[in-house]
């Protein structure tokens, strides 16, 4: 790999070994000195052009671990209207030496801009772009359930894919970059995968996806969950007309206590509660839900720094630049389907 | 100043339209001659063996950039590209700065054009003032004007207040005009950045959707119906547009309908790239849509091929996709296209070419002495054309300041080897030549005030 731009073509086995590296890290964290030299006078520079406070500090963290140099560049605003163009900022920062770029941007294909030009030579890792894709999420979600499923199963997450688990993404699947990432990803790895949204929430062609697509919540619990995973609402959907209110939305879409009461009703004990944060508590997601023994908003928080360290390290270390095609450059024919 | 002496010239042996290879003499500006062994005293002869010869092109569509954008392109090297393109007539579209919609910009642009001399160029009247939408552009005046439009766009932008689309339909029949419409609902493109479907679904881009192209096509066709109205659709994009122009034809609605080189060669895979050289609008749309205008193009229910040439400068491309500007550079690409995707597949014939890109767009432009027939009489305004030739595109190497084409790095069939303009060839072995100088324009009309 020499970019990590999406999940749509990451493949299985470079999935896994992302996941595995992730575990080694983990350990790392447990450590009473949390660092590795493994990247000592490499620099990575966490450049976003939009604001995610926790998605940029994840990164840090996880460079820092690795002992990487870290220089965090906010670029807010339009690069055309005001201030710089992506291409003069993405030249400043090759001069600089940068060997890794963390990018965050509103723009769907903005890291893949800067991987298929001649613009900067370094590793880019996207952290989010636009309504396209946000792969690390997508890892650490995915070393989330992997964890969990081999604990049911009672065996070592290390080379497990997730074969046979069944996984409900609810929520504002048309505007989420979580939503895409988990799909192709999840995919990958073997997991079922139903999306739950309103139907002005589903993108024209979601029938294309490789993933069941169901408008009731409470049909698709009864059929059974082991990972329910909930989307936020964006505040600019509210007005739209997406949707006729938010109590509406809460009452269809939301996973609220009596939902949180159904999972003990279905005898479904073993399932987690996802979200990937920030969380809108009472609109996507109950204060009870959030924070009961199934949620696993923490864990995937912790989980987000191992999975970042692997990503970099698989990215920036030895000779792995050069060894794998580059992901979400070429795409394979049946890949959607 | 007079005009240029064109000289003499005879073209020995050119497939005419693509028929029979006969010789056409052109002498001071027109054909003056068709057959067998023609010559001439002083002619200069051009071995036109293995050539075809067809009615220099017209495009009804072209962005000239002038005034405002000379950035992205000028009205010399735009019609310098439309000569090298095989062009002697192109419609200068009315979104310059100041926007073309007072008599005075028509003006300005007619005259440019002229001072240029390597095409006709005919100015398009914005249909509202500044394109804004809100009120009727002076039409009467831009008509009458030495620019003498007949063609009225807010292309770029629909006219999508049914009221003033009803009114401005119904207003330039007072003076044989046509309102040419970019069909887009606003609302349901606001913010669009590609073809909504299964591919913008993976790419997270904001879909443009066919329907709100259609819609607006099927409002338009029955107003045109009901006031009675010449209407002109400017780049229709999808499958179900070429439907409803065909169900309107059927009706007798006067409906003419324009298709451009890329939508018929390109789809919105090329989007997964991010590239925005492939961002335009109308968007790139599917394979089935490609084929339908393909099919609508050779049964004649699209009439045209307009290249909606759209020059822009790098930086405006060397960016996110979200912040491209939209459009394609086209004018020297279009007869390859059009070959490739019409010819050699069998749909249409070089007659049929000369249809869509000559004769009916000069018809629907009301461009006297173009589209004509080449036919002894006739005015010389006549290309020949290498079939066989093929060349692979640089937008490096064109004359066109854009350097956006979509199909740069393609290989494409078919290469202009002259263009004869008015008699006087502004090409000459497929390489800029010199341009046509015009008479002064009549007494009264000067611009020096």
């Amino acid at each position: 790999m020499k970019h990590l731009l999406s999940t749509e073509n990451l493949g299985a086995a470079d999935a896994i070994r992302i996941l595995d590296t992730a575990e080694e890290m983990a350990a790392v964290g447990d450590r009473e000195v949390k660092k590795l030299p493994a990247l000592r006078g490499r620099t990575v520079v966490n450049l976003f052009f939009e604001d995610s406070t926790r998605t940029r500090i994840s990164f840090e963290a996880a460079a820092k671990r690795l002992s990487a140099d870290v220089i965090n560049f906010a670029a807010k605003g339009s690069s055309v209207s005001k201030g710089e163009s992506l291409k003069d900022t993405a030249q400043t920062l090759a001069a600089m030496g940068a060997d890794a770029v963390v990018i965050r941007h509103w723009a769907s294909g903005a890291p893949h801009r800067l991987a298929s030009t001649d613009w900067i030579d370094a590793a880019v890792i996207n952290a989010g772009d636009g309504t396209h894709e946000h792969p690390t999420q997508a890892l650490l979600d995915a070393f989330t359930m992997r964890r969990h499923w081999s604990r049911l199963h009672s065996s070592s997450s290390t080379g497990a894919d997730l074969t046979g688990m069944r996984v409900a993404i609810a929520g504002d699947v048309l505007h989420s970059r979580v939503a895409r990432s988990n799909v192709w990803l999840l995919r990958t790895l073997g997991a079922e995968v139903t999306l739950v949204a309103p139907p002005t929430l589903l993108p024209i062609g979601v029938e294309h996806w490789p993933c069941k697509v169901s408008y009731n919540l409470d049909e698709t619990l009864e059929a059974g969950v082991d990972a329910m995973m909930m989307l936020r609402v964006q505040g600019e959907r509210m007005n739209a007309s997406f949707f006729p209110s938010t109590r509406e939305y809460s009452r269809r879409w939301g996973f609220d206590d009596a939902r949180l009461r159904a999972l003990d009703d279905l005898g479904l004990k073993d399932t987690i509660i996802m979200h990937p944060g920030p969380m809108n508590r009472g609109l996507e997601i109950s204060s009870a839900a959030a924070d009961s023994p199934r949620s696993t908003v923490l864990a995937q928080v912790r989980n987000g720094v191992s999975v970042r360290m692997a990503a970099l390290y698989l990215l920036l270390s030895g000779d792995s630049r050069e060894a794998a095609p580059m992901p979400g450059t070429a795409r394979s024919d049946k890949e959607s389907n | 100043m007079t005009e240029t002496a064109t000289g003499t010239y005879v073209i020995r042996g050119a497939a005419i339209l693509g028929g029979d290879a006969e010789d056409l003499l052109i002498r001071d500006g027109v054909i003056a001659g068709r057959g067998i062994g023609l010559s001439a005293e002083g002619a200069t002869v051009i071995d036109a063996a293995g050539l075809v010869a067809l009615p220099g092109m017209v495009d009804i569509h072209t962005h000239l950039r002038e005034p405002g954008r000379e950035d992205a392109e000028t009205v010399e090297t735009g019609t310098r590209a439309a000569a090298l393109g095989g062009y002697t007539a192109v419609h200068a579209m009315a979104n310059s700065n100041p926007v073309a919609d007072t008599a005075g910009v028509v003006e300005q642009v007619h005259s440019l054009g002229r001072a240029s001399g390597w095409v006709d160029v005919r100015p398009v009247g914005a249909v509202t003032v500044g394109l804004a939408g809100e009120q009727l552009a002076e039409l009467g005046a831009m008509a009458d004007s030495r620019a003498q439009v007949r063609v009225f766009s807010d292309d770029g932008i629909c006219v999508h207040d049914p009221v003033l689309m009803r009114r401005a339909l119904e207003y330039v029949k007072a003076f044989d005009g046509v309102v040419a419409q970019h069909a887009q609902e606003p609302r349901l493109t606001a913010g669009a950045q590609m073809n909504e479907g299964t591919v913008s679904a993976v790419l997270g881009l904001a879909g443009w959707p066919a329907v709100a192209e259609e819609s607006i096509i099927a409002r338009d066709v029955l107003l045109a119906q009901h006031v009675g109205s010449r209407l002109h659709v400017c780049h229709v994009s999808t499958a179900g547009s070429v439907e409803i122009v065909r169900w309107a034809k059927e009706r007798g609605i006067n409906v003419t309908a324009e298709v451009t080189p890329h939508h018929l060669l390109l789809t919105d895979e090329l989007v997964r790239s991010y590239d925005p050289v492939y961002k335009v609008n109308p968007p790139l749309r599917t394979d089935a849509d490609v084929q339908a205008l393909r099919a609508g193009l050779a049964d004649g229910t699209i009439d045209v091929v307009g290249t909606d040439h759209a020059p822009h400068p790098s930086e405006h491309k060397e960016c996110e996709w979200a912040q491209a500007a939209m459009g394609m550079t086209g004018l020297e690409t279009a007869l390859s296209v059009v070959q490739e995707t019409m010819i050699e597949t069998g749909l249409m014939t070089w007659a049929d070419f000369a249809r869509v890109t000559s004769t009916v767009p000069a018809a629907i432009g009301r461009v006297a002495d173009q589209g004509r027939p080449l036919e002894a009489g006739e005015p010389a305004n006549v290309i020949l054309v290498d079939p066989a030739a093929r060349w692979t595109v640089d937008p490096h190497k064109m004359a066109t300041m854009g350097r956006n084409s979509p199909f740069a790095g393609r290989e494409l069939p078919g290469a202009v080897v002259a263009t004869f303009f008015k008699g006087h060839p502004t090409v000459l072995d497929g390489k800029l030549n010199t341009p046509y100088r015009h008479a002064a324009e009549p007494a009264g009309a000067g611009s020096n005030n």
